[in-house]
């Protein structure tokens, strides 16, 4: 299908899309890089008045490490994302997810800002935050704030970010000698949405797990922590981690698969991402015996 | 609301102006507007591959990129990427391997194949087919796709097919 019609304007500058967006109110729609977006035009499941342009927004787009952060400006494409040596170095759970985001010509356009914008439940950059515990920056009328992962989403493609606000980066705690990071995903065709997925990071002490954080994907209304079964894996207990999904995941029946095969696909995501973190754990340990 | 605008890129080499919609997609702007009809309109979702286009030198979905974002842009299509004589032995393999029934798929799975090959070395068959994910095929099975991209990544890295 064509889109319904819709006007267009280039924003040249953050503050620039911000006033065309008070300008225009609720009619108004941001575009990254709308791998999402225009799809949904495509498909009239939206049909804005007006589409606002970042992709002329050069400020928007780069990718340093600033105080222990990764920082990546919001339109920077996926592409860039995946060659990027800061993050292969600093953000290895990202660099890890970010063959499994789309495919080649959907990553050489795809923004990480629109996908965490967008803020798809089965994607996986919003559950690689998630896990990061890494935290949102949202330019407003009144300026800029952070939102912690944990606050920013609030529903089903709800996020912390209000209708007259933009979402400017994405800030990723650098990693340290002792991050582990697990991910995996199940989806029926490389690069496309999964049934099922987990991002997964822990601070490893001697040979067991602390801070571990689970954030699922394709199994809500948001990317999901596992917060009970993170703590039965703080405790060294993987098995025990596996039977608290039971309580901590509710999967609805989606296109993908059945919740009852999501659930099952949790834990076998749990046992493999584990068995990641822990391989990484004892290669540490050879490479320090060497 | 829908105010057409102005755009002034270049297509295959050529300069092109033209005034368009802003709902107008790249793909049915190149089909429709300048007669280019090598690139195929398949989902219109991003999922087939089939709109597959370069814009700046890297492949895109013509159907999940407004035409008037291109103002300014360098695209080339199946046509002008033919026409270069840049993917002959590509076209060739791709005939001689039967990788190709109906065609349909055929000039997203080349630009696409291309942009992996144009890296160099030696994909592996896994990289090739990890590469070429986001374009469906419903004839071939794909196999003689990946086929023909690692006869061609071979050839082109001077050992025999």
């Amino acid at each position: 299908m064509k889109p319904a019609p819709f006007a267009y304007a280039k924003a040249r500058s953050v503050e620039d899309a911000l006033r065309l967006l008070r300008e225009h109110g609720e009619g108004a729609r941001l575009l990254a890089g709308g791998q999402s977006l225009i799809a949904t035009l495509n498909m009239r499941l939206s049909s804005p008045a007006i589409l606002i342009d970042l992709n002329e927004i050069a400020a928007l787009s780069g990718i340093a490490l600033r105080d222990g952060d990764v920082v990546i400006g919001a339109m920077t494409r996926h592409a860039e994302v995946q060659q990027s040596d800061i993050v292969a170095s600093h953000a290895p759970l990202v660099a890890a997810a970010m063959p499994h985001v789309g495919h080649a010509a959907i990553r050489n356009r795809g923004t990480i800002g629109g996908s965490i914008a967008f803020a798809d439940p089965a994607a996986e950059l919003p559950a690689c935050l998630l896990a990061l515990g890494g935290r949102v920056e949202i330019a407003g009328a009144t300026g800029t704030r952070m939102v912690a992962a944990d606050d920013y989403f609030r529903g089903l493609y709800e996020t912390a970010v209000g209708a007259d606000e933009v979402l400017t980066a994405i800030r990723l705690p650098a990693a340290t000698p002792a991050s582990r990071f697990g991910f995996l995903e199940f989806p029926r065709r490389h690069g496309d949405y999964a049934m099922a997925g987990l991002a997964a990071t822990a601070r490893a002490d001697g040979a067991s797990l602390k801070d571990v954080r689970l954030a699922y994907f394709g199994v809500g209304m948001t990317p999901v922590r596992a917060r009970k079964a993170e703590a039965a894996l703080a405790g060294g207990d993987v098995e025990a981690a596996v039977t608290a999904l039971v309580s901590d995941l509710d999967p609805p029946d989606d296109i993908q698969a059945s919740g009852a095969v999501k659930r099952h696909l949790a834990g076998v995501l749990l046992r493999r991402v584990t068995a990641q973190m822990d391989a990484r754990i004892e290669s540490a340990h050879d490479g320090g015996k060497a | 609301m829908s105010r057409q605008l102005d755009i002034a890129l270049t297509v295959n080499g050529e300069r092109v102006s033209e005034r368009v919609e802003p709902r107008l997609n790249l793909v049915d702007f190149l089909r429709d507007t300048l007669g280019l009809t090598g690139s195929h309109v398949g989902c219109e979702h991003g999922v087939c591959g089939a709109c597959t286009v370069r814009v700046n030198g890297t492949i895109v979905r013509g159907c999940l990129m407004l035409a008037v974002q291109c103002d300014g842009a360098r695209v080339e299509t199946i046509e002008g990427v033919s026409d270069s004589g840049a993917i002959a032995d590509l076209q060739e393999a791709f005939t001689r391997r039967n990788a190709l029934q109906c065609g349909y798929c055929t000039p997203g799975m080349l630009l696409t194949a291309q942009e992996l090959l144009a890296r160099g070395g030696l994909p592996t068959r896994e990289e090739i087919r990890e590469h070429i994910s986001g374009n469906y095929c419903r004839c071939t099975g794909y196999h003689a796709i990946v086929d023909a991209i690692e006869a061609v990544a071979q050839q082109r890295n001077g050992s025999k097919a």
